[in-house]
């Protein structure tokens, strides 16, 4: 799925960092559950309703998450941080995102080599209340 | 990523046809005629490294309704072979009454695998020996008659023996030390 967005899509907010399920981010929502796309067949999603970062900002609008990335100053090089919002948000609606300790814990499949997880877990615990839990 | 073809199970019969196929051929089973595919977190990843390569996947997702069930009675919990392990962990019953089965399946990988990982998928998970995910003088990828892990350092070996001509250290060396105390 992840070389289907990218390649023939064009949806290039879902990087490649990995190929291989560890890294995260490739994470998208299916059914507004956070998945690998470097690991999902696009033909065994046929039908299901597919969210990527393009996905998430309504009518102009950031979402609570991607403008809490912002306010926290949660990513560097930014590579990984499409992942990790998609991850974030589905921590949230998961209800994993109650305390830090839960939200590092959850949050653990998303890797990011600048380091940015003190901010990463501020940005998550700002836009929580803002989000509708599922 | 080898070249397959890919259908999607209808019902169990079906599913079961299409699969048969692989029991019955003399091809090893990194070469199956068809394998299932369930959440895919180990067999797409083996079949990026070339190491699984079978002609067909048969998607038996469609199929997850009727196998996904966690049930609890008064003496036993009863857990689907195509439920999630996420959904398994956060089951409120599994927490409170079989908290060891949560916290294992909490701790393993990420929630974005255990999203889409089965607990079938997870029991017949290949060996995680590195031989073997590397396609590497791996008995069970080549005619080398040894296994390599056998004489390398112990921690990429296999965990659990798989097929017959998997040799694990452990196994091995349990052969070695049982052969010893005979003697």
């Amino acid at each position: 799925m992840l070389d289907a967005l990218r390649e023939h899509l064009g949806l290039t907010g879902s990087k490649k960092g990995c190929d291989h399920g560890q890294c995260g981010a490739c994470t998208v929502l299916i059914e507004g559950r956070r998945v690998l796309s470097c690991l999902t067949l696009a033909l065994a999603a046929e039908g299901q309703d597919i969210t990527t970062i393009e996905g998430l900002a309504q009518n102009g609008k950031l979402h609570p998450m991607q403008q809490a990335f912002i306010d926290q100053d949660a990513f560097q090089c930014g590579y990984c941080t499409p992942g990790q919002i998609m991850s974030a948000v589905a921590c949230v609606t998961e209800g994993h995102a109650g305390n830090d300790e839960d939200i590092r814990e959850y949050m653990s499949g998303n890797i990011c080599r600048c380091a940015a997880y003190p901010n990463i877990v501020a940005a998550v615990k700002q836009a929580a209340p803002d989000i509708k839990k599922g | 990523m080898p070249s397959f073809s890919y259908q999607r199970a209808k019902n169990p019969a079906a599913a079961v046809q299409a699969l048969s196929a692989a029991a019955s051929s003399n091809s090893p089973f990194t070469e199956a005629e068809s394998l299932p595919l369930a959440g895919g977190t180990t067999l797409i990843d083996l079949m990026k490294l070339e190491v699984m390569r079978p002609r067909m996947l048969v998607d038996i997702n469609p199929l997850a309704s009727q196998w996904s069930a966690i049930d609890m009675s008064t003496d036993h919990l009863r857990l689907g072979a195509m439920a999630r392990m996420s959904d398994v962990a956060d089951n409120v019953d599994v927490q409170r009454h079989y908290p060891v089965i949560a916290e294992a399946l909490k701790l393993a990988a990420s929630q974005q695998i255990r999203n889409m990982a089965t607990l079938g998928g997870n029991v017949l998970q290949r060996t995680r020996c590195s031989y073997f995910r590397a396609d590497w003088r791996c008995r069970l990828l080549t005619v080398v008659s040894t296994c390599s892990a056998w004489a390398n350092s112990c921690r990429p070996w296999a965990v659990s023996r798989y097929p017959p001509a998997c040799r694990s250290a452990s196994e091995q060396s349990r052969a070695a030390s049982r052969t010893r105390k005979r003697r």
